[in-house]
């Protein structure tokens, strides 16, 4: 058996000391080793989207990184984004409000995957949904309330930020 | 755990990366991007005893334009991931084609990891990147420990999934002439959802002389063949034509002595149909665009 690769990466801000089979995918040691698994595996070709996660900010498919390739990097994953008291992060309020998951399996990917967007692009239109997430797939909603849930989302983060900015001002 | 166990290296270094392919040869893949090796790799199509990464290895993500006596010469290292290329103002002033055939490859995610080089080596006969480069005239910089080489595109690509590279070599980076003059590019493609391989693919880099007329043409295929092609008939025979029904005669012959493989997506057959209806709208909107280059559109 070859010799494991040691990887210190940071995981939703935690960092982690581990080692690693060189074949281990990104995907995982997410699930596996470190027990997140929100991180969905569907396809395990790069086709689905899925397991998509934010590697370094980018949206990343974590079924096609080895995670010895990650020594030094930051992930992102589905649980980072609601708060520790369970707060719904407001991708996470849009997709509830809007019917954007039915089973839920691609929900995980659909959710990074925007969380990229909307860091780029803050009120994407229908368009920029189109091209972020039109490498995921959904076989229950037929994506309308996807896209929809992902341009309410910019709306309401931008309508939070607006408040917290009065806020400070008053 | 999907694919089976490896040695993994990860070089700092090209003179390191280059010492363990030729010690390992075949038994070795290098790993850029990985979104075609990984995959391979999950499924067990490939099972290489040694994985050399070289996304640490200094200097390969170089993208720029160099001079030399009087030629310009755009570049792209290994390392180069397809969304940069397809972002960047040098390939957008000096290499349209290879920007517009990036932007069809996959979907986003798969283009920020994916590298321009990494497609070209693994030179899928449906692939769009390996059918620009053909069309760009490009060149593909090779290395192995022993000796450093540059072979031109429609030498490298040999059959599906097959180059000129020797086990002990890599591809470090592939070269575009640039060209002055009034010219214009497209690539035009056919797929079944977008974001999927094209069932057949089409580029065209044109040039025009001063009365408007085709001076010179550059045309190549995906999808089509057993390797993406160049089409040498259609090129010289478009040369002198200036309106589109021109166009389309010249594409007639497009699918003249290809050997297309057929797959559930499309026949032999509907691809050769594929190649003469892609070439003419391929090298309609490339004269478009080289008339009056504010030209976007499909013609």
């Amino acid at each position: 058996m070859p010799d494991k690769v040691r990887i210190r990466i940071t995981v939703n801000g935690t960092r982690h000391d581990l080692l690693t089979e060189p074949r281990t995918l990104l995907a995982d040691l997410l699930r596996n080793d470190l027990a997140l698994a929100g991180t969905h595996l569907g396809c395990e070709q790069g086709v689905c989207g899925a397991c998509t996660v934010l590697v370094d900010d980018v949206a990343t498919r974590s079924c096609l990184v080895f995670a010895a390739q990650l020594d030094g990097a930051s992930v992102r994953t589905v649980e980072s984004l609601a708060g520790a008291d369970g707060t719904l992060h407001p991708i996470q309020q849009a997709f509830t409000q809007e019917h954007g998951l039915q089973c839920g399996f691609c929900t995980p990917g659909m959710l990074m995957g925007a969380c990229e967007l909307l860091e780029r692009v803050p009120e994407p239109d229908r368009e920029d949904v189109e091209e972020a997430l039109g490498g995921n797939l959904c076989r229950c909603t037929g994506y309308q309330n996807i896209v929809r849930s992902v341009c309410t989302a910019g709306r309401l983060m931008s309508e939070q930020q607006q408040s917290e900015q009065s806020g400070v001002r008053a | 755990m999907k694919p089976a166990p490896f040695e993994y290296a990860a070089p700092r270094d090209l003179d390191e990366a280059l010492d363990v392919l030729a010690e390992h040869g075949d038994d070795a893949r290098v790993l850029a991007g990985g979104q075609s090796l990984v995959r391979m790799m999950n499924a067990r199509q490939v099972s290489p005893a040694v994985v050399v990464d070289i996304n640490r290895v200094r200097g390969l993500d170089a993208l720029g334009v160099t001079n030399d006596n009087g030629s310009s010469t755009l570049s792209l290292g290994a390392l180069v991931r397809q969304r940069t290329s397809e972002l960047s103002g040098d390939v957008a002033a000096h290499a349209p084609l290879l920007a517009e055939a990036g932007a069809q490859v996959a979907h986003a995610p798969v283009r920020a990891r994916g590298t321009v080089v990494g497609s070209v080596a693994f030179a899928d006969p449906s692939a769009e990147l390996p059918a620009a480069l053909l069309a760009l005239d490009g060149l593909v910089k090779v290395r192995s420990r022993a000796a450093e080489r540059t072979v031109a595109a429609d030498d490298f690509f040999t059959g599906p999934f097959r180059t000129s590279l020797a086990p002990d070599e890599m591809v470090v980076g592939v070269e575009v002439p640039v060209t002055a003059g009034r010219s214009g590019s497209a690539f035009v493609e056919l797929t079944r959802r977008q974001g999927d391989l094209p069932v057949c693919g089409a580029a065209a880099v044109v040039g025009l002389g001063d009365d408007g007329r085709v001076a010179q043409a550059r045309v190549a295929l995906c999808g089509a063949h057993q390797r993406p092609v160049r089409l040498p008939a259609v090129e010289s025979a478009v040369v002198g034509a200036d309106d589109p029904s021109a166009f389309t005669e010249a594409a007639a012959r497009a699918a003249d002595g290809l050997d297309p493989i057929p797959s559930c997506h499309g026949s032999a057959d509907f691809r050769r149909h594929l190649a003469r209806v892609l070439t003419a709208r391929a090298l309609r909107t490339a004269v478009a665009r080289a008339t009056s280059p504010k030209e976007t559109t499909h013609a």
